[in-house]
């Protein structure tokens, strides 16, 4: 079987071109370009089976359909779910229609969505915040009331937080295939649809926390770790251990000497590689549980590596004071008093912050 | 008399039953495909035909047969596809309660043609009375010997099974209603594997109209020849239209395609005008989904000639002065009819049915609804308008399956035609609340 060499597609995307063996989709032949052509996906998740098509996000222009047939597609594509023929012309960034589409992709998704990021646990790590950061508009235009939902708990260790949710399915698709019992699906329909367990059961399975993980926003989180940190603050480093259920390969996140949370290792799509039992994710959070590896390798332009291995303190004059209260607050010694906003009058808080105080 | 290949016998008193069905000719087509014709032939006589689908896309069906995968080993199955919901479309609903036999006898020849041994009919849940009439009618033909083992002694078996859906207007996309079909949430699948290749239970699969259905076997009796020579041009035969609305005779209608529209709207055979002292200021000529035109575009082309009852007479013109035939909900308003407030019923509808699966359509339609409800009910801004031609745009092509395009194109098409209708709904918001108001401003009326 092995000298039958399959035929390679070529396909050209944004002008580059690649050879990818055929049956591939064209997310994954501009994923193998790099990052700068690769469509954003929101729903698909590599992983997972059947996931796809349904965010909208990854759409594409196929300039060409084939070498042999080069008419262009009439429709935009999505491009996770559409394989790759040869000769393919594929236009993502280039396209002003693409990126119009993408636009209202992100104004769709963020009008159901509260923009509650300075206290979702998820922000510095969230597909749809770098998503709408990367293609959205500044403002918005939606002038009537959000979908809410009250938040459920899911077991001991997830809570759901479904006004959060942009129905991406993942979690449907991980309970279904990594999980034996399902009982964690989409209820209602359209904008109401919401993800649900049959009537508020528990996930109680060893595998339930992967749900955490695979969702790309705050919907879903892990109980043990809502509210502890922000991600910036913490040290991703990698780690095994011997597990009998799972493989064990995991990331520890670090603040100060304390593990406060261990996930999946992730690739460089944020997808992740392997998925890991709930005694690793959730109970196993001593470093003497552990042998780390080393550090994590995190994207450059992502927040979470942001001001976390530099040992300089040769800092710019203007920057000192506020550098030197994240630095403190990375060892959780928060003093507010080096930030400056004591300074402001108090009336000022009373005026413009009634609701945080709730 | 024009003819009719559907409604001849209808009028007959008790032709739902068996026996009145087959004195009147019924089954003679299962009696001549099964004993003298192969299936190809079917096939080849159903493309010469040139009938297309009657549930909305029109797509030419014996090409549609003819993509059917037919690997060895696996069985094929056809599907009817009777979840009629669309808003304006009654004609499936009309056909199988009053000639239940018809759409028995053409799934019969159907399933013959495409080699399926279990078939099924997708009934909408709300219609159980109508899922008794066929079940009935299935039981008597069973019992004639048309049904199950050995038909005729043709060594052809056939199944039939009626599988009442769970009343979702997306279950009448193709392959939701597959999905919904084995049991499982009614969400569209991502295209492709077509339902031809991967359909109900990844086995090959054909999902037709009931109508379309209900056609073959005239043409089995006929030849596809003689159902070519009926129409106009590639719109051939004759299509059931659901005409509803301000017109003196709502009700479902055959009529050969090419028919004038004017023709269909004001002549005492069909629709018999406009009520009384009243006028004619816009159509949907294809169920709800298509887009709406006002009274001047829908009775004459561009070019001055007569717009004819075909599907391409009706989308002449692209959709910029043009429509579909759509499945043929033929509503009708005169001048009493707000056009906002029927734009925001249809959003309404479209908001409610949206599946929720992919997010321009989830979210898209519930904006417009909620954008339209407001401009309804006198809280409309200036900018709306073109926020709603926005976002129709953005959904529009964007989605998984049709259904964000049925909800685009309405929005899309009212205000193209009745702008100035949006912003006196806007501008006079005091008036236009007023129970009954109605905008009287410039429009042709005819």
């Amino acid at each position: 079987m092995e000298d039958v060499k399959p035929q390679l597609f070529k396909v050209t995307v944004d002008g580059i071109e690649v050879e990818v063996e055929p049956g591939t989709t064209i997310l994954q032949a501009a994923r193998k370009i790099g990052p700068e052509v690769a469509p954003p996906a929101m729903c698909y998740y590599q992983p997972l089976k059947g996931s796809g098509g349904k965010c909208r996000a990854c759409l594409v222009r196929v300039a060409a359909g084939s070498a042999k047939d080069p008419r262009p597609m009439p429709k935009l594509v999505a491009s996770c779910i559409t394989p790759v023929q040869d000769g393919m012309v594929v236009e993502n960034t280039t396209n002003p229609q693409v990126l119009d589409a993408r636009k209202g992709v992100v104004e769709f998704l963020l009008i159901n969505h509260p923009l509650d990021c300075p206290v979702c646990d998820q922000a510095g790590e969230c597909d749809l915040q770098n998503f709408a950061f990367d293609h959205g508009a500044a403002n918005t235009r939606y002038e009537e009331e959000r979908r809410t939902f009250d938040k459920h708990d899911l077991g001991p260790y997830v809570q759901l937080h479904m006004t959060r949710c942009i129905l991406c399915y993942r979690c449907v698709f991980t309970a279904d295939q990594i999980t034996n019992k399902r009982v964690h699906g989409v209820l209602n329909r359209g904008d109401a649809a919401e993800i649900g367990t049959y009537i508020e059961k528990a996930i109680d399975n060893d595998f339930s926390g992967n749900v955490i993980d695979v969702c790309p926003v705050g919907a879903l989180t892990d109980k043990t770790y809502r509210f502890k940190n922000r991600v910036w603050f913490t040290k991703p480093v990698d780690a095994h251990r011997d597990c009998p259920t799972c493989s064990g390969k995991v990331t520890l996140w670090y603040r100060g000497e304390e593990v406060i949370r261990v996930t999946a290792r992730r690739n460089e799509w944020n997808e992740v590689t392997e998925f890991i039992c709930n005694t690793c994710r959730f109970e196993t959070k001593n470093t003497s549980d552990w042998v780390i590896e080393g550090p994590t390798k995190i994207a450059r332009g992502s927040v979470i590596s942001a001001n976390k291995y530099r040992a300089d303190l040769q800092k710019p004059a203007f920057g000192q004071r506020l550098a030197a209260a994240q630095y403190k607050t990375v060892d959780d010694t928060r003093d507010t008093s080096q930030l400056g906003i004591q300074q402001l009058p108090p009336e000022r808080f009373n005026k413009s912050l009634p609701s945080a105080t709730e | 008399m024009a003819i009719k290949v559907l409604t001849e016998h209808i009028n007959v008193p008790g032709i739902e039953t068996f026996d009145v069905y087959r004195k009147q000719g019924g089954y003679t087509a299962v009696e001549k495909a099964l004993k003298t014709m192969t299936p190809d032939e079917v096939v080849e006589e159903v493309k010469k035909s040139g009938v297309r689908g009657r549930g909305g896309a029109g797509f030419p069906m014996g090409m549609k047969w003819s993509f059917l995968a037919k690997p060895e080993g696996v069985p094929r199955y056809l599907v009817c596809n009777a979840d009629e919901s669309e808003p304006g479309t009654f004609k499936d609903h009309y056909l199988m309660k009053t000639i239940p036999h018809l759409l028995i006898e053409g799934m019969i020849v159907s399933s013959f043609a495409l080699g399926a041994n279990k078939s099924f009919i997708y009934v909408r849940g709300e219609l159980m009375y109508v899922i008794h009439i066929l079940e009935k009618a299935i039981a008597e033909a069973k019992a004639a010997g048309f049904l199950g083992k050995n038909i005729l002694g043709s060594g052809y078996d056939l199944e039939l099974v009626v599988q009442p859906g769970g009343g979702a207007y997306i279950c009448g996309e193709e392959t939701a209603l597959l999905e919904s079909l084995e049991g499982k949430r009614g969400n569209p699948r991502n295209k492709p594997p077509f339902p031809a290749v991967k359909g109900l239970y990844q086995c090959p699969t054909v999902v037709n109209n009931v109508e379309s259905i209900a056609t073959t076997s005239w043409i089995v009796n006929h030849g596809g020849d003689a159902y070519a020579a009926i129409g106009i041009g590639r719109s051939t035969g004759t299509k059931l239209i659901s005409a509803s609305g301000h017109i003196n005779k709502p009700g479902v209608y055959e009529i050969e395609l090419g028919l004038p529209v004017e023709d269909f709207i004001y002549a005492d055979e069909w629709c018999g005008g406009i009520r009384p002292g009243h006028k004619l200021k816009a159509v949907v000529a294809g169920g709800s989904s298509v887009p709406i035109l006002p009274a001047n575009l829908i009775l004459k082309l561009g070019n001055g000639d007569k717009r004819l009852m075909s599907y391409e007479s009706l989308s002449e013109g692209g959709f910029q002065t043009g429509t579909m035939l759509g499945s043929g909900g033929f509503i009708v308003f005169d001048e009493t009819a707000c056009i906002v407030r029927n734009t925001w019923n249809f959003s309404r509808f479209y908001h409610h049915e949206s599946c929720g699966q992919c997010s321009p359509c989830r979210e898209g339609t519930g904006w417009m609804e909620k954008v339209l409800h407001r401009i309804e009910y006198g809280h409309g801004n200036q900018h709306d308008i073109d926020l709603l031609v926005d976002v129709a745009r953005r959904i529009e092509g964007n989605t998984i399956c049709p259904l964000g395009d049925a909800a685009a194109w309405p929005v899309a098409s009212a205000i193209r035609h009745f702008r100035d209708e949006f912003e006196w709904h806007i501008t006079n918001p005091h008036e236009a609340t007023q129970p009954g108001a109605v905008f009287k401003g410039d429009m042709a009326l005819v």
